[in-house]
């Protein structure tokens, strides 16, 4: 598919890469973030990432829809050059029966045991789409075939920070208590999303995230250690 | 902490609000900011603020508040709302004008019954931590402006000058003005090719209504239920406050300063920046009216507004000797008259 640029109004232009999920295409999305940024073009505020597109934010007052997209055309067409710089995370995720409310169904309707659930969605390496929904909530992928399951038919009310979720093909953290209709498989003692760090996010799109099964015990240990300050998550850089 | 302003009574829903946290979308964190973003800015020239300063926003039924400060200097931004110094020296001060208020003064906000929302600007702004670069209060996620949340009683907004110079006070001698009947404008997308042609032209053709179940995230509105063609799920992508998004049922949902960054439900149209303000003044139970320009007429509207707004804030101008009287005077002149026009002061 061809690169489609289309404004949104008249504050946002979206550059479309396709229009599924799809690791190629979000490779082209994450490095025409790149490029966009570094160029520092007048009047563009902040661009915002997604699986298959690029919305960039501007100013309306400064520059023109047309002016931007003449400006931004030949850096995205050059783009492909760039490299994106992404973490590999190794995140400790408890999947005990205590915090994975609906791991006896997915394991149910996968027709496998809840060990094997874990393992499979523990023994991957997953790639950050995007970052939506909720303050720091990672969209990742891809899940095993046999863990895809649309959403819950009725979505819970209140679902707990941390709690780790699968949805289709893909997995993310709550990264605060909201609303939500995925399926509740873990949950993460680690705080993903912090407003008063100056990187507020942990997790960003074009890294790599494992998840590290821990026990109960393990989790509390790790609570009091993120509570307290004390707790650093391990990363590695990714060679690109 | 400073002595500021203390919450008598909380109102509906008053938060700290300013022109909202950029550069963190792509985190998922949304903007937030002012609905109205044009009554806070003028409400803040007024008492010598930059435009963007933090204000209270106030949404359907105004606060009471006591000047815990020496003094203050505010102003209220918004179409019909005042301001009502109660107990002894009752008065009322109409929106557009500036009023210095002693320590142990009592006040109310009005929000005009028709306007969803007005301004509270406060000279020197509040003494508050920015959060992310702003202090727009985010309620969902709990954080920005006071503690992360709307306003409750006996909450002690800390305000960074405690005792304010005597100088005139100002007003707007050119009001803004306000038509709540005038289409709001939009320009198509992104995804209007997922609608049938008859649902795009009852887009524009009939009206719609703004139902009870609104807030600072969006509007739901009813009116012409509108068909997909294709799929009603998308793979999400990137949202801009005054995106349309229409789920599945068939009605729209208008996104508002606190929409969520991504979204999966095709978006028909995007409300152009210049009305973003006039749609923030939308309550529920208003009818709206959509008209579909192209982008090149959009910011040529939107420089215009800009234009208009700036000179708007040149003719701000001393208060009269007795203001009280005059003002008032001139204020109902003005309210009558534009009522007639189906417009509000």
């Amino acid at each position: 598919m061809s690169i489609r640029i289309y404004p949104s109004g008249d504050t946002a232009i979206v550059i479309e890469f396709g229009n599924q999920i799809d690791r190629a295409l979000s490779d082209r999305v994450l490095k025409a973030a790149v490029v966009i940024q570094a160029a520092g073009l007048s009047g563009v505020i902040e661009t915002v990432p997604t699986f298959r597109s690029l919305m960039v934010h501007y100013d309306p007052l400064t520059v023109s829809a047309s002016d931007l997209e003449a400006r931004m055309r030949p850096l995205i067409e050059t783009g492909d050059d760039n490299a994106v710089d992404g973490r590999k995370w190794f995140l400790p995720v408890c999947y005990e029966a205590d915090k994975s409310p609906d791991l006896d169904d997915v394991a149910k309707r996968a027709g496998i045991t809840t060990e094997e659930v874990v393992h499979m969605h523990s023994d991957h390496t997953y790639h950050v789409y995007m970052t939506g929904f909720l303050p720091g909530y990672p969209y990742m992928g891809d899940v095993p075939d046999v863990l895809c399951f649309p959403r819950r038919e009725i979505p819970r009310v209140r679902v707990p920070k941390g709690a780790v979720a699968i949805a289709t093909t893909l997995t993310a953290v709550y990264t605060i208590e909201s609303p939500g209709g995925w399926h509740l498989i873990g949950s993460t003692p680690v705080q993903l999303f912090d407003y008063t760090a100056p990187q507020p996010a942990i997790l960003a799109a074009g890294d790599q995230v494992v998840f590290t099964p821990i026990s109960l015990s393990e989790f509390d240990a790790i609570e009091a250690n993120v509570a307290s300050g004390a707790y650093t998550l391990d990363y590695k850089a990714i060679e690109s | 902490m400073t002595e500021g302003l203390k919450i008598l009574l909380p109102g509906v829903h008053t938060t700290v609000q300013d022109f909202g946290r950029f550069g963190y979308q792509g985190l998922g964190v949304p903007v937030s900011g002012a609905l109205d973003t044009e009554s806070l800015r003028l409400a803040n020239g007024l008492v010598g603020n930059p435009p963007d300063m933090a204000g209270l926003e106030i949404l359907h039924h105004g606060p009471e508040l006591e000047v815990l400060a020496d003094s203050v200097r505010v102003a209220v931004g918004g179409f019909g709302a005042s301001l009502n110094v109660l107990g002894d020296d009752a008065a009322t001060i109409p929106a557009w004008q500036s009023t210095k208020l002693r320590k142990g003064q009592t006040f109310r906000i009005t929000v005009a019954g028709t306007v969803l929302c007005c301004y509270l600007a406060v000279e020197s702004g509040f003494d508050l931590e920015p959060c992310l670069g702003s202090l727009s209060t985010y309620t969902r996620a709990g954080f920005g402006g006071y503690r992360g949340r709307i306003l409750r009683a006996g909450d002690n907004i800390p305000i960074k000058v405690t005792d304010v110079e005597d100088r005139d006070d100002l007003y707007l001698s050119s009001a803004p003005q306000y038509s709540p009947q005038a289409p709001i404008r939009v320009t198509w997308g992104l995804q209007q090719d997922y609608f049938t042609d008859a649902s795009l032209k009852r887009f524009v053709s009939e009206p719609f209504t703004i139902h009870a179940d609104a807030d600072r995230m969006g509007f739901r509105i009813f009116g012409p239920s509108l068909e997909h063609q294709n799929d009603y799920d998308i793979v999400s992508d990137g949202i801009a406050t005054g995106a349309i998004q229409v789920p599945g049922n068939g009605h729209p949902i208008v996104l508002l300063s606190d929409h969520q960054t991504t979204g999966g439900y095709p978006k028909i149209a995007t409300v152009i920046s210049a009305d973003l303000p006039a749609l923030g003044r939308r309550k529920p139970g208003n009818e709206i009216r959509f008209a579909v320009i192209e982008v090149e007429q959009a910011e040529d509207i939107r420089r215009d507004r800009e234009a208009s707004l700036q000179n708007i804030e040149k003719r701000m101008e001393p208060v009269p000797n007795s203001p009280q009287i005059d003002l008032q005077q001139l204020y109902k002149a003005n309210l009558i008259s534009g009522v007639v026009k189906d417009e509000v002061d």
